[in-house]
């Protein structure tokens, strides 16, 4: 790209919530004055310091953050290159980086005196901090999951039931994400006057991604100080590592670095059984193209007709047709790399971080994990990866189980 | 001047409200969806609206959903749907005909090349749900300059600040959403519609047809007697996904469109 085009990667998006051609707001006009009117307070809150502190406390006390940066020592010696560092998000409340948001989304919610909120979720990590921050504040909340999630991530279905959450199983189109997300926004178009919409990655209309991206850009920002603490004044990280599902981890830990040209910048998608003609993965970037869904243009996986496929993933945190805009822009200018990583890489690269580092990851940073395992041998040891372990693998264990040949009984 | 605004000078010279039938094209398949399509002037339609399928249709109840997801699996696409038009163009060329869907399939095709074929195919109107006027230069600009209307809708959370920018570049009618909700929801009473109504036509010189949740020749009367025409969708549709034959469906699209005129 052209030097006098460089100014900033760091100012989008425009005031028509683009991106480049990315973003926008292609949602029906009931939803539309909703979403202005959260602009609008959402410009407002941006700059307020009481919305800060509010957020920086609950951080602090209700989180845990600041979450760690953690120099992966044995990972690095076995790997025999570049020196690895994981921000270690997967020890937040609730287990994951998705509550980062979801305080964010609420607090404003709050200060837009709506009563009721409504999620869509996949892996359940959304549900569950959602319905988590909506017990904190005493908020009605209602959780749209696609019916066959519901099936296969129990645990989190009961977690969010236990935190007071009602759980929608979703049955339209074919029962998944996306469903769930469609019904989300059919349930906030018939209830616009109490309901708030928080969504859980940096998709939708604007401002959602950029508003996401700032309440997750918490990571990147504190990884810029945890790495000169640990390396030296100036030190920066020559690559971060990032999976992708939506990408609100991602966008999280690249955000506060684009202007740094010296970083690299690598996102990882869920490429399932391989990114192939018959579409077994959820590779938007890798193996889609641009189009409009769910209130944005951007890469999706879609037929020759323009109809939206279904993804394929081990992880269900991957499972999404799409992607966040700022991530297709960020594609298309080639400020950040975009690859794609096999269920059976994923497969591998959690079972390493379990024996050599004492962490079980979820399965959506073991495709981070994965890209790291791959490029680390062909760096020198000066060379600083961070990669973001933004959830934990708790939630994962039976399906890892199932993949690799072992039963576990879990009756009682 | 369009099919659209030819059919509204006609209503008015004869003091008639116009009824507005929704069909998903394609469903149950092409060939039936066709045989019901030409039934309609008959049944005493006045405007067609014609679905355009998509996986992912979020302003849409179950109903419309379904019929969107029967018409894919019997292998409808744009193509198709334009194809459905263009035959029946072939003995119809008054009744116009409004596509209504989600702009993704539009998109995927390319915003000139649609339009230069659904011109060609005797489409005369668009409603494209998820693309409000924030994003008029998308489809809706481009769509005035070939000579098709671009239908917007208006809801009740669209205010009076808001209204004139949601006017601005509609042409053709306005069509007015009578609740917050999605299709298929249940009904509006005339009594809060006719003041919305009202508010709108202060506005602007356009018809103002209302839609959302009718079901009944007499919600239709009562609903077209506050606005100058109304539209019923999935009550149609349930007829066509209960498998009815294409003559019990255009009789009991006959008994709504009679309810309309009623008034």
């Amino acid at each position: 790209m052209a030097n006098d085009l460089f100014n900033s990667f760091m100012t989008g998006p425009d005031e028509k919530g683009r991106f480049g051609d990315f973003g926008g707001r292609f949602v029906s006009e009931t939803l539309m004055p909703l979403i202005l009117s959260l602009e609008e307070e959402y410009e407002k809150a941006k700059t307020d310091e009481d919305f800060w502190a509010e957020m920086n406390d609950l951080w602090t006390h209700y989180v845990g953050r600041p979450s760690p940066l953690y120099y992966a020592n044995r990972l690095t010696e076995h790997l025999g290159g570049a020196k690895i560092y994981l921000k270690r998000d997967e020890l937040n409340h609730t287990g994951a980086h998705k509550i980062n948001n979801v305080l964010g989304q609420i607090i404003l919610a709050r200060r837009m005196g709506k009563t009721r909120i409504i999620a869509e979720t996949g892996a359940g990590q959304h549900g569950v901090a959602t319905a988590t921050v909506c017990a904190k504040f005493g908020l009605k909340c209602v959780v749209y999951m696609g019916a066959h999630d519901v099936e296969r991530q129990a645990p989190n279905v009961f977690r969010m039931r236990l935190l007071g959450a009602e759980v929608i199983a979703v049955t339209s189109g074919r029962g998944t994400l996306k469903d769930a997300m469609n019904d989300a926004l059919r349930d906030w178009v018939t209830n616009v006057h109490d309901t708030f919409y928080c969504i859980g990655t940096v998709a939708g209309p604007h401002p959602y991604p950029a508003m996401v991206r700032d309440f997750q850009s918490i990571i990147g920002k504190e990884v810029r100080e945890q790495l000169q603490e640990q390396e030296g004044e100036g030190r920066l990280p020559d690559t971060l590592i990032a999976a992708i599902g939506g990408g609100s981890n991602a966008m999280g830990l690249f955000f506060p670095f684009l202007d740094d040209p010296s970083v690299n910048i690598i996102g990882v998608e869920a490429g399932g059984k391989g990114v192939n003609a018959k579409m077994e993965h959820c590779a938007s970037l890798t193996g889609g193209r641009p189009g409009v869904l769910h209130g944005n243009r951007t890469y999706l996986l879609q037929d020759d007709d323009g109809q939206i496929l279904e993804g394929f993933s081990i992880s269900a945190g991957l499972d999404y047709p799409g992607i966040g805009p700022e991530h297709s822009w960020l594609h298309e200018i080639g400020r950040a790399q975009y690859v794609a990583i096999t269920d059976k890489e994923a497969l591998e690269a959690f079972q390493l971080s379990c024996a050599l580092e004492g962490i079980i990851p979820a399965l959506e940073p073991s495709h981070a994990l994965a890209h790291v395992m791959k490029i680390a041998p062909t760096l020198p040891a000066d060379h600083i990866i961070v990669m973001n372990m933004c959830g934990r693998g708790d939630k994962d264990i039976f399906t890892v189980a199932k993949h690799l040949g072992v039963e576990i009984n879990t009756g009682g | 001047m369009t099919r659209i605004d030819a059919k509204f000078a006609a209503l008015n010279a004869e003091g008639r409200k116009a009824f507005v039938a929704y069909v998903m094209a394609g469903d149950p398949d092409y060939a039936t969806s066709l045989d019901v399509l030409k039934g309609l002037p008959g049944a005493g339609v006045d405007i067609i609206e014609m679905g355009l399928p998509f996986t992912d249709p979020m302003a849409d109840g179950p109903t419309i959903q379904l019929a969107g997801q029967r018409a894919l699996e019997a292998g409808q696409t744009l193509q198709k749907t334009l194809d459905m038009a263009t035959e029946f163009r072939k003995t119809d060329n008054i009744t116009p005909i409004v596509m209504m869907g989600y702009y993704n399939p539009i998109y995927n095709r390319g915003v000139e090349k649609f339009l230069v074929d659904a011109k060609a195919a005797g489409i005369d109107g668009l409603i494209v749900v998820d693309l409000p006027p924030e994003e008029d230069e998308e489809l809706c600009i481009p769509a005035q300059k070939a000579g098709l209307n671009f239908i917007r809708l208006a809801t009740p959370t669209t205010d009076d600040k808001r209204l004139p920018k949601v006017l601005q570049n509609t042409s053709g009618f306005v069509y007015y959403v009578s609740i917050t909700g999605i299709t298929g929801s249940a009904a509006a009473e005339a009594g809060d519609v006719a003041p919305e109504v009202a508010r709108i036509k202060a506005k602007t010189d356009l018809p103002v047809i209302v839609g959302f949740g009718i079901r009944t020749p007499d919600a239709a009367q009562s609903i077209a007697s506050v606005a100058d025409g109304c539209v019923v969708g999935s009550a149609i549709v349930d007829e066509i996904a209960a498998g009815k034959p294409v003559a019990e469906v255009l009789a009991f699209v006959k008994g709504l469109a009679d309810g309309a005129h009623r008034t």
